[in-house]
């Protein structure tokens, strides 16, 4: 039962670390900002989740103390990381960040600008 | 074993924080620049969720909710400034 427990712990440390390692590439590698905002909000947020899920299980499994802590930290992150990035890419919208040159369609400028003249 | 693989996973967050320094430093917007801060956060919470099992506390398990709550604070707040130019209104129709 305890090698069942430790690997599944470091499994879940393994896929947190990858994915916040996937999520530096997506930093350096993307080529505008609206990319860039959906690399660091999903791949991010679901890396923090596999840590500390592992660290929740560690602390509840082998030393025996149960963490409400780490739970509410889990839903609070996993509400919060895309609204931030949500949130951020709309400012980014709205205050003139073009896209890159390889977009093939902008579906929110005929609108935006719609807003614009009504108002 | 654990022991081991906790400090390999210290190193990558050491060197995904280094890449987020870089695009923080480099970013030709400022959007990308508060997306690679919130990013160091994020980051910052698994360093220390990671540094409470290699020290068996858990008496840091607090700073995880908490920096969570901060670094969604900072996002929202450099947003609406992004957006508007002021971060709280002043009520209108006064």
């Amino acid at each position: 039962m305890t090698i069942l427990i430790n690997s599944v712990i470091i499994l879940s440390l393994l896929l947190g670390t990858f994915f916040i390692v996937m999520t530096a590439v997506g930093l350096v590698r993307f080529p505008d900002a609206y990319t860039r905002a959906h690399a660091a909000s999903k791949s991010a947020t679901l890396g923090v989740l596999f840590i500390l899920i592992g660290v929740f299980i560690y602390f509840w499994q082998i030393e025996g103390t149960y963490n409400s802590r780490i739970i509410l930290g889990i839903v609070f992150i996993f509400i919060t990381g895309p609204i931030g990035g949500h949130i951020m890419a709309r400012a980014a919208y709205f205050s003139g960040v073009k896209p890159t040159e390889r977009t093939v369609r902008d579906d929110l400028k005929e609108e935006y600008e719609r807003k614009k003249r009504s108002l | 074993m654990i022991k081991g693989i906790l400090t390999i996973a210290l190193i990558f967050f050491t060197i995904t924080v280094v890449i987020c320094l870089y695009r923080v430093i480099k970013g030709p917007t400022l959007p990308d620049r508060v997306v690679a801060l919130d990013m160091i956060g994020v980051n910052m919470l698994s360093m220390i969720a990671i540094i409470s099992l290699l020290q068996n506390t858990t008496a840091y398990l607090e700073v995880i909710l908490i920096l969570g709550i901060l670094s969604f604070i900072g996002t929202i707040a450099f947003s609406k400034y992004i957006e508007r130019g002021v971060i709280i209104e002043r009520k209108s129709n006064r």
